[in-house]
Formats: structure tokens, C-alpha cells, sequence
């Protein structure tokens, strides 16, 4: 009696096993995801800050993870402020007074046009299996979404956030909720995407909302109004030239 | 009777010489040290208002709770009607606007690219020659080199910054810092002048521009970090800025509101408050500290005087003189003592304080207290009548104690002794 109650719960076990991949595995399938070849993009940045809301309009192209370029719209003051990371490298145009300067030490960890990510946001390195190693915590059901919430450990002390927690939608592998925490183990900041819409087959959030917890004010709405993934985008975008055209 | 008793001290030179010396030498070191500490405190009042607390100052709830972090972006705006009725409500009050901000240096090269960059206080006045903030930063007095500016796009720089930047005047430098919603805001200045405080803290990186300038840098429309009020006799005082502070806040301070305002007095502000306790105490401190140590030491001179003197105590005794006058006498001598020994030292130390002068700068690369490079001593009333009753005080603390050993003086054996 007590093989057959064995038996059937190994058989049991087989399908569960089976159908529950890998830590690892998840992280390659958020890449697959996540990481584009290349992207051009609109976006609607709202800081709902403790004084005031701000909105401000831009325009983003980025190579995969090494090239990113964004030039600001609106509102008045910010347009014609553009911004280049090549590599490590970042750099920021300002239009009034005409200067480009690099971000660097501890410029990085200020504030992106007063919203809640910081410049060093903006340089880290996005693809999850490059950065972490991970482990599954638990399965839990999130904004009726069913999920996995993975434990991520950075793998260099380069990383940013030396730890995160994120809850990965199940059926399509995408965030959908992280912490992102410091060495010391306090949490710094919130990220909750939403309004997923699958763009040249790959899941892509069109809202985001960052928090940083250690500010006050309601965190940082990140809209994407167009999105087009995988297209062409011309070389020189990408050079410092750019900036002051 | 007077005269016999100074006859009798003066004519013994064990009664008067080591007794007289110590308090002359002790007053004259407290009023020297006394005048020194009143000297710093003045300094440290006189520059902590002018350049950073006021008298009072006015401030966003929101702003005060980190008021040492000087966070412009929770800074009051749009109070132009509010200052113009704080005007007219408190006409014993010099209100004046500041912006004080951390800003990041960067010299470009001749392509534009950065060449050198450091780390800056910024401090925006209103740059008006005819205004109450030019004077009271005296920006005249402070120039090194080159002209207060004329127009928004200047700027002074201060001497250390001048040099470690290896700048020019009229040369062109980019400022970098944040807007009062926090984005990254940039913008040119020309260099007019290079200003020198004689405050370590300041010309090591400090940055003064026009406060319209500032505004429009850090978008801050109609607003001001901080506004500073100076009583118009220019006299602080902490009970009248307290109550004037407690008036305010009754009437304007919302706690609804974190961007209502706030008023505090300069001893309500970060460690100014903690600074002028301990001036405070310190003064009354080191007066006990002398007036113990002191006495300690002149009651063991008197006993050493005492047992000089057995003989003497014992015939006076002998010839019907009570304990109690012979120890009244000792008490007189100390007093008359104490009395010429504190006149003495009290004037000696007021001739050396007179005209010292020490260059503090060396003590201030490290420190954040705002003072002159060159701290002079401030004679006042309250420092000769502090050292010159801690002179007398010690005298007669001294006397009394070592002349309690007259009342065990037996006169029984007093003509053995007188034989022996």
C-alpha cells in the first residue's frame, strides 16, 4: 500500500516538475522579453512629486543594451535636452546653455528630471540573466495575474540593486511587479508595469510606475505612447554630434 | 581701622605677596580668556546671521524640518504678498530673500568640453548696491579682485575656488544643479569678481549671484530658499526672537500645510541654538571652575600664612580679641586683598585683550562654525565684573577656609610656646 501511495505522488510530481521551469530559465525567457535588438519610442514621463505633478514628453531611441539616446519635448523648459548613453558612458545636452556635460560618479545618483529614477537607473544593464542569479519563492496570484515571485541576487557588485524581488507573469514572462533593494537589505525602489501589448512578438509594458521609497511624493508614471521594436535606426543618432543638432 | 588692617598686610609681605599674585595673575587670565570666548561669540553670531540664520528666518515647514541640507527644492514660492505684509506687520524687522544652493563647478576647454569641475556653495542675494543684503554680505569689503556683478549672467567666485580652478576673471563657467522640481538645470555665468570673507568655510567654494539669476536657474518663479530677518537694531537677542517667532507662527504657520511658513529664531536653527548655550554655560562654568581652583589654592596659602601666624593668633586671643573678630580681621585682609588683586588683574587683562588679534584660520579648515579668520577679544562690562568678583570670590573662599583653624587655637599653652 504505502508504494502504491509513492508511486502515485512521483506521478504526480512528474507533470507539476515538468511544467514549472527553472529559476534560470525564467530570467531567459524575461530577456527574450525585455532586451531588443533595437527600439524607438514616445514616452510620457509624470513625476507626482510632493510639490507638484509634472509631465514631460520625449522621444527615445535605443541599440540593445548598449546604446540609448532620448531627446525631451516638453514641457517648455526641458525641451531641446537630450541625453546619450554609449556603454558606461552618459552624457546630457542642456539648450540653454548649450554645454554637454558627462554624468558621472556622484551626478549618477541624482534625479532624472526630478522623477524617482536616478541617472544610474538609466545605466544599468537591463538583461536580468547578465546581472542576477535567481531562485523561485512562490507562486501567487497578482493583480489576477497568475505568478512566480523569483528572489534575484546580483552576481558583481557592480549591479545597482544587490537584491530584488520580482513577480513574473507566468504565461507571458514579464515583470510585474519588483523591489529592488539595497546590500544592506532596504528597499529602495518600486517598479509596477501594466498595460502589457504584445509589440513584434514580445511582451512590452506600455505603463510603469517607479517609486522611489526613500522620497516622498507618489512616484513616477512612465507612459509609452508608440513603441516600434526591431526597426532601423540610423548609426549617427547614436554620437555625440547629435546632441547639439 | 581700615588703614591699620592694610598697614598690617602691606607692612608683612608674606600676608600680601603670594596671595595678591596668584589673584592678579588668575583675574587676568579670565579676563583675557573671557574676552576671547565673547570675541568668538560675537564673531560666531555676527557671521552665522549674516551669512546663513538672520536673526530669524522664514522658512517652508517642509524646508525647516531639514533646514541643514538647505533643500531648494522645498522652498517657499510665490511670496511676494506675503513678504510685502510681514513688512508692514513687523516694521522692527529687516526681511531679506535668499536662495542657497549646492551647485557642481564645470570649466569647459575652448570646445566646450570640461576641463576641470568642483563642488559649490551657491548664496543669491539681491546683487543691488543699494539694497540691504549688498552691505550685509559686504560684497565691497569682500572683493579681491574685479567688480560686483551688473548683470544676471554674473557671478563672484571665491578666492580658493578662483585659484584651484585655475580661472581668469571674466572667464565663462557652467553651473550644474537641480531645479525646485529636480531636474538637472545648467547654466553659463562670466566671472566679475573674486571675493574673499576671511571665513574659511565660505572661500573655499562659495558662489554669490543674483537672486533672479537664481531663480530662473532653478525655476523657483517669485520664490525664495530662505528669508532672513535682521532686527533693525542689529542686535540679537534670543527672548526677542523667540517671541517674535511664536507671534509669526501663530499667524501664519499652517500645520495642514507643509509649504506654509515657518518662522525660527537663529537659536532655534540646526547647532546655532546649541552653540550660544554653550557660550552661555561656558562663561559661567569657567568662572566657578576659577573661583574653586582658586580657592583652593589661597586656603592653602592661608593655612601656610595660619601657622606663620599661630603665634600672633594665640597673643591676640590672649590679650581679649574673640575668634570671632580675629577671624573677621582674616576675612578683611583676604577681601582688601582679593579687593587690589582683581583691580590689578582685572586691568592687565583688559591691556592684552586690548589689541590681540589671532589668525584662526589654521583651527577652521575642518570646522563648519562661522567665524573671522582673525578673532580679536571683546571687552564688555559683564567680562571685568565676572573676573573681578571670581577675584574676590576665591580671596575670601580661601580665607574663610583656612582661617576656621583659629577657633581650635587654645591659648593655654600659649606661654610655653612663647618661651620655646
Amino acid at each position: 500500500m504505502k508504494h502504491i501511495a509513492l508511486l502515485i505522488a512521483i506521478l504526480i510530481s512528474i507533470p507539476l516538475a515538468a511544467t514549472t521551469p527553472s529559476a534560470d530559465t525564467i530570467l531567459q525567457e524575461m530577456d527574450k522579453n525585455m532586451i531588443t535588438n533595437s527600439s524607438k519610442a514616445t514616452t510620457r514621463m509624470v513625476v507626482h512629486s510632493r510639490r507638484a505633478s509634472r509631465s514631460m514628453e520625449a522621444i527615445s531611441y535605443s541599440m540593445g543594451n548598449e546604446k540609448a539616446f532620448t531627446e525631451y519635448l516638453a514641457p517648455p523648459r526641458e525641451r531641446g535636452t537630450k541625453m546619450l548613453k554609449l556603454g558606461n558612458d552618459l552624457w546630457i545636452y542642456d539648450p540653454s546653455s548649450d554645454r554637454t556635460i558627462q554624468i558621472s560618479g556622484n551626478m549618477l545618483k541624482q534625479s532624472v528630471m526630478g522623477s524617482d529614477l536616478s541617472y544610474e537607473d538609466m545605466m544599468e544593464e537591463t538583461s536580468y540573466t547578465e546581472s542576477y542569479s535567481a531562485k523561485i519563492l512562490e507562486s501567487v496570484t497578482y493583480e489576477g495575474r497568475e505568478a512566480w515571485i523569483l528572489e534575484l541576487e546580483a552576481t558583481s557588485e557592480n549591479v545597482s540593486y544587490q537584491r530584488r524581488k520580482t513577480w513574473v507573469d507566468k504565461e507571458r514572462y514579464v515583470p510585474l511587479y519588483e523591489e529592488w533593494y539595497a546590500k544592506s537589505g532596504k528597499l529602495l525602489k518600486t517598479f509596477t508595469a501594466s498595460e502589457y501589448q504584445k509589440i513584434s512578438g514580445r511582451w512590452q509594458p506600455m505603463k510603469i510606475l517607479f517609486k522611489d521609497e526613500l522620497k516622498e511624493g507618489k512616484g513616477t508614471e512612465y507612459i509609452i505612447d508608440s513603441l516600434e521594436l526591431d526597426i532601423r535606426i540610423p548609426e549617427h543618432i547614436f554620437s555625440r554630434a547629435s546632441l547639439r543638432k | 581701622m581700615f588703614s591699620f588692617i592694610i598697614k598690617g598686610i602691606f607692612r608683612d609681605r608674606h600676608r600680601w605677596l603670594f596671595p595678591l599674585s596668584v589673584i592678579i595673575v588668575s583675574v587676568a587670565i579670565l579676563v583675557f580668556a573671557f574676552s576671547f570666548m565673547d570675541g568668538f561669540m560675537m564673531s560666531f553670531v555676527r557671521q552665522t546671521a549674516r551669512f546663513d540664520t538672520g536673526h530669524v528666518k522664514v522658512v517652508s515647514r517642509a524646508y525647516s524640518e531639514m533646514l541643514n541640507q538647505k533643500p531648494h527644492d522645498l522652498a517657499l514660492l510665490d511670496i511676494k504678498d506675503l513678504l510685502e505684509d510681514w513688512r508692514v506687520e513687523y516694521p522692527q524687522v529687516t526681511f531679506v530673500e535668499r536662495i542657497n544652493f549646492g551647485a557642481l563647478i564645470d570649466v569647459p576647454d575652448d570646445e566646450g568640453k570640461t576641463l576641470m569641475q568642483a563642488d559649490a556653495i551657491v548664496f543669491a542675494i539681491d546683487l543691488d548696491p543699494a539694497g540691504d543684503d549688498y552691505h550685509r554680505m559686504q560684497i565691497d569689503r569682500a572683493l579681491a579682485q574685479g567688480r560686483a556683478p551688473r548683470h544676471s549672467e554674473e557671478i563672484l567666485i571665491s578666492d580658493i575656488a578662483f585659484e584651484n580652478l585655475n580661472l581668469k576673471l571674466d572667464d565663462e563657467i557652467t553651473l550644474l544643479s537641480s531645479t525646485v522640481f529636480g531636474s538637472m538645470t545648467m547654466q553659463n555665468f562670466r566671472i566679475s569678481g573674486v571675493v574673499k570673507f576671511g571665513i574659511q568655510t565660505l572661500d573655499k567654494g562659495a558662489l554669490i549671484m543674483d537672486l533672479d539669476a537664481a531663480r530662473l536657474m532653478l525655476d523657483m518663479a517669485g520664490g525664495a530658499g530662505e528669508i532672513l530677518g535682521f532686527f533693525t537694531d542689529n542686535r540679537f537677542d534670543t527672548t526677542r526672537a523667540t517671541s517674535l517667532a511664536r507671534n509669526f507662527n501663530q499667524r501664519y504657520t499652517d500645520v495642514d500645510d507643509e509649504f506654509s511658513p515657518v518662522m525660527l529664531s537663529m537659536a532655534e536653527q540646526g547647532n546655532t541654538g546649541y552653540m550660544l548655550q554653550v557660550m552661555d554655560y561656558g562663561t559661567l562654568w569657567m568662572s566657578m571652575a576659577f573661583v574653586i581652583i582658586l580657592g583652593i589654592v589661597l586656603w592653602n596659602s592661608g593655612l601656610m600664612n595660619g601657622i606663620r601666624r599661630y603665634g600672633e593668633f594665640g597673643l591676640r586671643l590672649a590679650i581679649g580679641e574673640s575668634k570671632r573678630q580675629v577671624y573677621f580681621r582674616l576675612l578683611s585682609e583676604a577681601l582688601i586683598i582679593g579687593f587690589i588683586g582683581s583691580l590689578i588683574g582685572v586691568s592687565i587683562g583688559a591691556l592684552i585683550s586690548k589689541n590681540f588679534v589671532m589668525d584662526m584660520s589654521v583651527y577652521q579648515k575642518s570646522s563648519s562654525i562661522l567665524t573671522e579668520n582673525l578673532l580679536s577679544t571683546t571687552m564688555s562690562m559683564k567680562v571685568v565684573w565676572v573676573g573681578f568678583f571670581t577675584g574676590l570670590l576665591s580671596s575670601v573662599l580661601g580665607a574663610s577656609l583656612a582661617g576656621i583653624a583659629v577657633f581650635n587655637r587654645q591659648t593655654s599653652q600659649l606661654f610655653k610656646e612663647l618661651e620655646t
